[in-house]
């Protein structure tokens, strides 16, 4: 490593970091693609800072969004910046379907650029897509659901989208200055060690899954304190709704399981960079402890993911069936049995390498043992619709197309599970099939239906139903283009992570699936043709009430956009689906008998700060710069002292305020025509439900 | 409400607070077990990693090479003092023995975990002389991963204390300074906890298997 050329002033960093350094030394296709990705990057922040500027909103941005504790607008954040990386994400997965479709032979990107597409792409589509997307979720819809004013730890809320936010960012600052790893997103060692990797994509790489571990564990301490001791009176946990049992496990998950994922790469890192001996070739090292290590946390972290995907998918099923959920004891129990059963399996990611036949007999046993509770899902999800009142709008066509999908990708997981198998399907596409055909249809499509479903809450109107339903079916078919050929490659041998390849018959397939790729880029695209569309219509799509689907929870409960204290008085819950048994016994939109003040915490900085000065420290340990990673470090540990002496951590609400905002609502409510459900989509549609659906819960 | 449910949170006395109040505190300190749990989990790995690391000696020095139990000993004895000290200090601000008191048992406490560490970094020295610095072998590198692991909460939990005490004179023995000392409290003891595993399982269990 000491070789390595070196400055005090500035690390390892110099002029040929840049790719432009690349393209003008070398000219060519793949230096071409390296540096319009870099373009579209660096343009994208100069026309989002001038639309900043132009239209002055950056004194709004940082009053309301940026030092904001509101858990509603920290989710908001969370979401908007997934989707950020999702652009990201789904445009790497097309250049590598288009690299792969332009063979037989090398494509036109080199190897080692290949190879930065994958380690990105699966890097951004888990950590930073799937995670903000899922935590996001939570955030706003969780605690409205528990009938609670925030978060247990709004501050702590705030620094983890920072860390979040500040890890993404080193992802996008690595197509700029230098280069990512190639080791994929697993960064297996010995490979992403200094001996054979000496260069900063591994460390870009270590840093950004460090500090954003750091940010989701934070979260699912707060998450679990939250639930465990906010909920509203009277919210046993038997009456919780289900997407919060769902975090319930996943939280528990992140606290387990995040750990690992941070020994892992400090661990790493200690090897990169103080010549450590852990995961080394020579003087006792020794990589297995890292895959065991990775693994720990790897699959429970598919589980994290999902779980709250089918606490979204449980409430959409129920609420468009106009039926209570089927079985939903069952559905805890499953819950719960997934999230155990979860830790139990993480050696089936590494069967091929060298454990005894017993051991891994031990371990596909139970990895097919989570196909019970999770068929145990599918079966409640289809006789909750079963003699509902079905309405076939977006959520339930995500929610449909996800369980026709999602079988076949959790059996084809069952096939994996079987170690014989798995030696012959091992680290080829057949895997690559399966685990986007679970995390797309599972996670993606579920994070779209939660959008469209909860949209009119966050933002008080309908997003468009058109383009919902247009983006559904480009999804769907986009999906079923791009990985089912896939999983015919695989078993035909074609390894995954390959840039090149030989074989003729492998060429059908790889145009059908770049195909696919671009019919999905297609479906990103009307995610944002539907998002404009509705906040150009946004006058006839409104729902001020706040009820446009006849829902069953507390969240439908109260105004949208809700006010920043969520609830005038905190709910008195009675039943499962409180807002449903509240419509039903006519007790819903009642005036209450007093108000009292609410305090809600005040607005600060620090999330912001420690976000800057985080991005900053990680920039400065990649490049070697001691000075600047020394600096911030001391000024963050300032920052967080200096905080904690703060004690006006709160501002109060008049009671007054609170009562001339909530009876104003309740004012419109009464003035407001209620719609039935044959009206759900159109304008008249103002958010009140009429209950039409007497005896039917 | 009655007096003794007011007092309702075990390890502290937080006087007759309102019931909102009472909830906040139990909601922070439930949370703090929490984290605990989590970083419970990082010494976890690290201790399983020590133990498939323990043979991975590369021909460089061992256990038998390098432990000093003689300095061991003289630190467990700090800390585990370090950690009566400090429950001292949590009973003379229960019973309203006085802030004197309960500022005495915190310096003590400050002291002997300072001293601890102290011990600790003269250890390192020490074997890094001998050549047990961490870049010689796996099984060097899982000790100095652990080990000082430990160390540097310790040492967090020393900055903690002054920062604290700093507190206590600048903000007042307010409650939100009680129950940040009862969660001082609380870490503080972790972190013996986790010595009697790194003393049973990394120095004996190295010196019987290594």
């Amino acid at each position: 490593m000491s070789s390595v050329e070196s400055s005090t002033l500035f690390g390892r960093l110099t002029w040929d970091a840049l790719p432009i350094a690349a393209l003008l030394k070398n000219p060519g296709v793949n230096e071409i693609v390296a540096n319009a990705a870099g373009g579209v990057l660096v343009g994208g922040a100069a026309v989002v800072l001038f639309i900043l500027s132009y239209f002055k909103l950056w004194g709004p941005l940082w009053r309301d969004w940026l030092t904001s504790t509101d858990h509603k607008k920290i989710g908001i954040m969370y979401i908007v910046f997934a989707l950020v990386m999702l652009a990201r994400g789904v445009l790497e997965g097309v250049v590598m379907r288009a690299q792969q479709a332009a063979g037989p032979g090398d494509g036109f990107l080199e190897a080692g650029h290949f190879a930065q597409l994958f380690s990105t792409h699966g890097t951004i589509m888990i950590f930073f897509v799937a995670v903000p997307f899922v935590v996001g979720f939570i955030n706003f819809i969780m605690p409205l659901q528990i009938g609670a004013r925030d978060v247990a730890f709004p501050v702590m809320n705030q620094i983890s989208l920072g860390l979040t936010v500040s890890a993404g960012m080193m992802l996008m600052v690595s197509l700029v200055v230098g280069e990512f790893s190639t080791g994929g997103w697993t960064a297996y060692p010995p490979y992403t060690g200094a001996a054979f990797n000496p260069g900063v994509g591994p460390d870009y790489w270590i840093w950004a899954i460090v500090v954003s571990g750091i940010g989701t564990t934070l979260s699912g301490i707060n998450f679990a304190v939250t639930i465990y001791k906010m909920r509203a009176p009277g919210m046993g946990f038997l009456r919780l709704p289900m997407f919060c049992w769902t975090v319930i496990c996943s939280s528990i998950l992140i606290i387990f399981a995040m750990p690992p994922l941070g020994v892992a790469a400090l661990l790493l890192a200690a090897d990169r960079y103080l010549d450590f001996h852990f995961f080394t070739n020579d003087l006792g090292g020794n990589m297995m402890n890292y895959a065991n290590l990775f693994w720990l946390f790897g699959h429970p972290e598919v589980y994290l993911l999902v779980l709250p995907a089918y606490g979204i998918y449980s409430e959409v099923f129920a609420t468009f069936s106009a039926k209570k959920l089927y079985g939903y004891i069952s559905l805890v129990i499953a819950t719960m049995s997934i999230a155990v059963l979860s830790f139990t399996v993480w050696l089936h990611h590494f069967f091929t390498m060298g454990q005894s036949a017993l051991i891994n007999a031990v371990f596909g046993v139970a990895t097919m043992l989570i196909a019970i509770p999770t068929g145990v899902k599918v079966y409640d999800w289809m006789a909750t619709m079963y003699r509902g009142r079905i309405r076939l709008s977006v959520p339930m066509l995500y929610g449909i197309g996800f369980l026709i999908l999602f079988v076949i990708g959790g059996l084809s997981g069952v096939i994996l599970a079987n170690p014989t198998i798995d030696y012959q399907v091992h680290n080829t596409l057949f895997l690559v099939a399966h685990f986007h055909n679970v995390l797309l249809p599972g996670v993606l499509f579920a994070m779209l239906a939660g959008v469209n479903y909860w949209f009119p809450k966050a933002f008080g109107f309908r997003l468009d139903e058109r383009w919902g339903r247009i983006s559904v079916l480009l999804w769907v078919v986009g999906f079923l283009f791009t990985f089912m050929p896939l999983y015919f490659v695989g078993l035909m041998g074609m390894p995954r992570r390959s840039f090149s390849w030989e074989d003729p018959s492998f060429h059908p397939y790889m145009i059908t699936a770049v195909i696919g790729a671009l019919i999905i880029l297609s479906a990103l695209l009307s995610v944002l043709v539907q998002l404009y569309i509705s906040i150009r219509d946004r006058a006839q799509n409104r729902v001020p009430v706040g009820d446009p689907w006849d829902g069953r929870t507390l969240e439908w409960s109260i105004p949208a956009p809700p006010p920043a204290y969520n609830f005038a008085v905190l709910p008195q819950v009675r039943d499962r689906d409180a807002f449903a048994e509240a419509k039903e016994n006519g007790t819903a939109y009642q005036k209450p008998t007093g108000y009292d003040d609410i305090e809600l915490p005040r607005n600060t900085p620090i999330g912001f700060l420690l976000c800057v000065l985080s991005g900053v420290w990680m920039f400065a340990l990649v490049w070697w710069i001691w000075w600047l990673a020394l600096l911030v470090s001391v000024a963050m540990l300032l920052i967080i002292i200096v905080w904690s002496f703060g004690t006006e951590t709160e501002i109060v609400i008049p009671a007054a305020q609170i009562k001339q905002e909530h009876e104003a609502w309740l004012d419109l409510v009464a003035r407001t025509p209620a719609v039935d459900r044959d009206d759900e989509t159109a304008p008249a549609n103002l958010g009140y439900a009429r209950p039409d659906m007497e005896g039917a819960t | 409400m009655s007096h003794s449910d007011s007092q309702s949170y075990p390890g502290i006395n937080l006087g007759d607070i309102d019931p909102k109040q009472q909830q906040r505190v139990e909601t922070v300190q439930f949370g703090f077990w929490v984290f605990i749990m989590s970083d419970l989990v990082y010494f976890g790995l690290m201790f399983a990693i020590y133990i498939t690391m323990i043979d991975a000696q590369a021909g460089g020095p061992g256990p038998h090479d390098l432990f000093d139990l003689r300095s061991l000993f003289a630190q467990t004895v700090l800390l585990l003092t370090s950690s009566m000290t400090v429950g001292l200090a949590s009973l003379a601000l229960k019973y309203h023995l006085g802030l004197r008191r309960v500022y005495f048992w915190l310096v003590v406490t400050l002291l002997l975990g300072l001293g601890f560490l102290t011990l600790e970094i003269m250890d390192f020295m020490n074997m890094a002389a001998k050549g047990g610095v961490p870049q010689r072998s796996g099984f060097l590198s899982a000790f100095y991963g652990l080990v000082p692991l430990h160390g540097l909460h310790v040492a967090t939990g020393c900055l903690w204390l002054v920062i604290l005490m700093i507190q206590m004179r600048a903000i007042g023995v307010t409650d939100q300074i009680k129950s940040r000392l009862m969660r001082f409290g609380l870490f503080w003891h972790f972190l013996d906890l986790i010595w009697i595993g790194i003393f049973t399982i990394v120095y004996f269990g190295g010196l019987a298997y290594g």
